[in-house]
């Protein structure tokens, strides 16, 4: 994980794949651009074509078995692939095999769509009760072996495959039931469904003609996948015996050939190669047809440094006093046609030991970016191109992963926005805050877990020893954010970074929130760099503050002179807006502390 | 959570007899036949008829239905119309050899599964690719193509394993452990060809949650938050698929055996299939519901394990 972050550049790391969001040309067009989803198909068509012009180009009739063709050599006696052990054509029997491929994927996937789709609608755009009864139904159905439903029912089907492949379109149904109900439970309240409906149009017109729409996509994908399934269980079953003999099938060819492969091994690369053609085309089409209809697949993601431009910025210049510098720093996002799309365009801000700094600027302004990168965590595709972080004389851009998580923590710390996303949900939070606290400094577990209830106590948690063994979904979100802030200062950085620390919060909160921020930063000597939208915030716990917009810093300065004499046009049209509001907060801030806390749910 | 436990249960009790009697029904359908093939072929409709009363089979379907259920709930599933073999013992005599192919590869799959999905996730470029691409061939080529090609290669060409025939794991677990390899590494294939791509997603929507970020500058080493958060929250629907992979490979298990000529379950439901054995395809059916309604339950106790707010309190 040490990369040196100047080899990852990870935008281009995952190769050409197309990023054009779906819906942006037209599905046909894109498609026919795609070249495995024309190969394919063009081999599948050309399959299914010499399936259906098998009575004109095959002499023999694939279960006229002749005494001289057995296993004849390939191209004697008017066989082009030569004979079986029964001496049959096996050309002929390959060509009669494709038909009853496409028959049982026919079969297959047409009774699988009419049931599951029918039933998906139904269950999807209905009241509770009626999709109670289809879950249970379609989840008895899914939990069922297929094959061997398909072999204990021989004597019901009496080895007829068509029969055969309805039931197993059956089986199959259950993942389209899910994947249909999922797409209309999704659509059911869209806007233009509820005007349909408000217009009295009848549920039957609706489904018919707006959920449908919205449907067939995802359906169209599944059906390929749908069709590879139902051929590879007809062979499946017709390799096994199931079936009558005189019916030829892949299967029944693979079975054939496997019984005579030393012999012959050649007999069983023929269906083997047809049948593996054939699903293989399936599976490559429908991969082809997601990718057009619904966008790319995610991709992955490091954890990883950013990834960081080889630069000439001011490399050696005189450092200014102070605990964390930044210096002209620019972060960018690469674009789909390969550029750069800049979000933070060189912003330089300084923060003395103790200080707090309102990092202000409406959203979009590349405030949170700006800690990001400052941190370290900039998501995966992010690009630093230019510019320098120190801390404490230190060059923290450029650092390696693991160097950065020996400083993190210890020097800098953090608080997320939304606390609910920022804990881990299947962690205590006890065990989430002894794991950051001995990531930071080597302690004994016993002494981390006395010291993470401290911290819970010193945080104004009112029963530290329930909250460090609850999960975080039995947390309010004040109380999930006080954990989050126990957990920053753990360690005693001397810079704290919290990133818009009560926009997630209810109102009553967010003053106890800033006032334990600012308890805590004058308790540690802590610097705090406090990322908000708010004026309101910064009046009341900044010392210094710096206006962004749009990637850069307009204005700094302090407080007070800045809320005086704002600079720059953008200042005074932000503070012209607040002051509009109401005063933020008006509780003296005594009482904050004598509030009860929510309790735990 | 006992409570949970026996109500899980109790729904499993009830799909037992509705799937069994849902097979029954359908099976009644052609007790004609099936009383013929006990005869043989020269039967007379006056001897099929005395057949079919000999076997029970002359009575209301319900009623027939309902006889054979008391007798399973006390563990008696009958004799085999052609051998007289209890039914009981032969299902589990056989089961321990698909079990143990099937077992070995569920096991197998989650391992390959959630190792690749993990590595695709996290390492992108090449490995990921290469991941992709293992996968998408699990997909696209048929179980059976793979075991047949997997015996031509391990069995034919390299002699590495025996390419038919089971030993017994006490008679001797090193031929035991030879005999099922290739069967397992067929039936893994296609199993974990769909887990990889299922962990592969979720570790790459874990890998984007805030809590990651978070976690991070906490000063928590990446390997850590890989295994012990992102990966515990990837787990929950990575097991839903290995359950749905359970019932799949008990399928091919169907398939594999007749390729490896293994004397299985699978094996012994098709004889008695194309037989008509009722006892037999009624007993194989219950097992193989029951045996699915176990591992549901056992993934739901997993989920709650892992998911605390799924935890029933």
């Amino acid at each position: 994980m040490n990369t040196p972050p100047s080899n990852a550049a990870p935008a281009r790391e995952q190769g050409g794949r197309d990023e054009t969001p779906a819906g942006g040309r037209a599905p046909v067009r894109r498609l026919l651009r795609d070249p495995q989803a024309v190969l394919s198909a063009g081999v599948l068509l050309v399959v299914v074509a010499l399936g259906l012009l098998t009575p004109f180009i095959t002499e023999h009739g694939p279960n006229q078995a002749s005494l001289e063709a057995i296993n004849d050599e390939a191209g004697t006696h008017g066989y082009p692939l030569g004979g079986d052990k029964s001496g049959r054509d096996i050309f002929a029997r390959l060509l009669h095999s494709v038909n009853t491929s496409v028959v049982s994927a026919l079969i297959g996937t047409s009774i699988a769509l009419a049931v599951g789709v029918t039933f998906g609608l139904i269950g999807g755009y209905y009241d509770r009760r009626l999709r109670g009864v289809t879950e249970w139904v379609f989840s008895l159905v899914m939990t069922f072996p297929g094959l061997l439903l398909l072999i204990v029912l021989l004597p019901v089907t009496r080895g007829d495959y068509r029969v055969t492949m309805m039931i197993f379109g059956v089986l199959l149904s259950p993942g389209i039931y899910r994947l249909v109900r999922n797409l209309v439970l999704g659509v059911r309240n869209e806007p233009y469904v509820d005007a349909a409906r408000v217009s009295g149009l009848p549920d039957r017109r609706i489904l018919g003609r707006h959920i449908l729409y919205t449907v067939r996509g995802p359906v169209v994908i599944a059906t390929a996948f749908l069709a590879g399934a139902s051929i590879g269980v007809q062979s499946g079953l017709a390799f096994l015996g199931v079936g009558s003999s005189t019916v030829p099938s892949f299967g029944a060819m693979i079975a054939d050939g496997f019984t005579n492969f030393y012999e012959e091994p050649l007999q069983l690369l023929w269906p083997s190669l047809a049948l593996g053609v054939i699903t293989a085309c399936l599976v490559l089409l429908g991969n082809s047809l997601r990718d057009v209809l619904e966008g790319g697949r995610p991709k992955p993601s490091r954890i990883t440094a950013p990834s960081r431009r080889p630069t000439t910025g001011p490399a050696a210049e005189a450092d200014p006093p102070g605990l964390l510098t930044v210096q002209d720093l620019a972060v960018a996002y690469p674009t789909p046609s390969d550029g750069l799309n800049e979000v933070v365009s060189g912003v330089t801000l300084s923060l003395r030991a103790g200080e707090t700094l309102g990092l202000v600027g409406e959203s979009g302004s590349g405030k949170t970016q700006t800690a990001f990168a400052i941190l370290g965590v900039l998501p995966a595709e992010a690009v630093v191109t230019r510019g320098s972080v120190r801390l404490d004389g230190r060059e923290l851009l450029g650092l390696g992963e693991r160097e950065l998580s020996g400083i993190r923590g210890r020097a800098i710390a953090y608080v997320p926005q939304e606390p609910m996303a920022n804990l881990d949900p299947s962690a205590t939070v006890g065990s989430q805050l002894v794991e950051g606290l001995r990531a930071a400094t080597p302690t004994p577990r016993r002494e981390a877990r006395e010291r993470a209830l401290a911290l819970l106590d010193r945080v104004g948690i009112a029963d530290p020893r329930r909250v460090f063994a609850s999960y975080p979904h039995q947390l309010s979100g004040g109380m999930a954010q006080r954990v989050l802030i126990a957990g920053a200062v753990a360690s005693r950085p001397s810079l704290l970074i919290a990133d818009e620390p009560t926009t997630a919060l209810d109102v009553t909160v967010q003053a106890e929130i800033l006032d334990l921020l600012r308890d805590l930063r004058e308790e540690l000597n802590m610097a705090l760099l406090l990322v908000t939208h708010n004026f309101g915030v910064v009046a009341d716990s900044c010392d210094r503050v710096a206006v962004m917009r749009q990637g850069r810093i307009v204005e700094t300065g302090d407080v007070l002179d800045l809320f005086r004499a704002p600079g720059h046009p953008y200042t005074r049209t932000l503070l012209d807006a607040i002051l509009d509001e109401h005063a933020p907060r008006t509780d003296p801030p005594g009482i904050a502390d004598e509030r009860p806390l929510k309790e735990v749910r | 959570m006992i409570l949970h436990v026996l109500r899980r249960l109790a729904t499993g009790l009830v799909l037992a007899v509705l799937v069994t009697m849902i097979t029954f029904l359908l099976l009644s359908t052609s007790f004609d036949d099936i009383a013929g093939s006990v005869l043989g072929s020269s039967a007379t409709p006056a001897r099929i008829e005395q057949q079919k009363a000999q076997l029970g089979l002359d009575r209301p379907v319900l009623v027939q239905y309902l006889d054979w259920l008391s007798h399973a709930v006390r563990g008696d599933f009958g004799l085999s119309y052609f051998t007289s073999e209890p039914v009981r013992s032969a299902i589990t005599a056989r089961l321990g050899v698909t079990l143990s192919v099937v077992l070995a590869a569920l096991l197998l799959t989650a391992v390959v599964g959630v190792t690749l999905g993990v590595l695709a996730a996290t390492r992108g470029g090449v490995v990921d690719r290469v991941a992709q691409g293992a996968s998408l061939f699990g997909h696209l080529v048929p179980n059976l193509l793979i075991a047949i090609g997997l015996v031509w290669l391990l069995a034919l060409r390299l002699h590495w394993f025996p390419a038919t025939g089971y030993t017994p794991l006490g008679e001797d677990p090193t031929r035991w452990a030879a005999s099922i390899t290739i069967p397992v590494l067929a039936l893994t294939a296609a199993g974990a060809a769909s887990l990889t791509s299922q962990v592969r997603g979720a570790m790459i929507d874990e890998l984007r949650k805030d809590y990651v970020r978070t976690l991070r500058t906490r000063g928590i080493r990446p390997r850590a938050i890989l295994l012990r958060h992102a990966l515990r929250n990837a787990a929950g629907p990575a097991l839903t698929v290995l359950s749905l992979e359970f019932v799949q490979m008990f399928g091919g298990a169907l398939v594999i055996e007749q390729v490896f000529a293994l004397p299985g379950f699978g094996s012994y439901a098709f004889n008695a299939s194309l037989q008509g054995d009722i006892p037999i395809i009624m007993g194989i059916t219950l097992f193989a519901v029951l045996l699915v309604v176990c591992v549901n339950l056992l993934v739901d106790l997993a989920n709650g394990w892992l998911n605390p707010k799924a935890r029933i309190r």
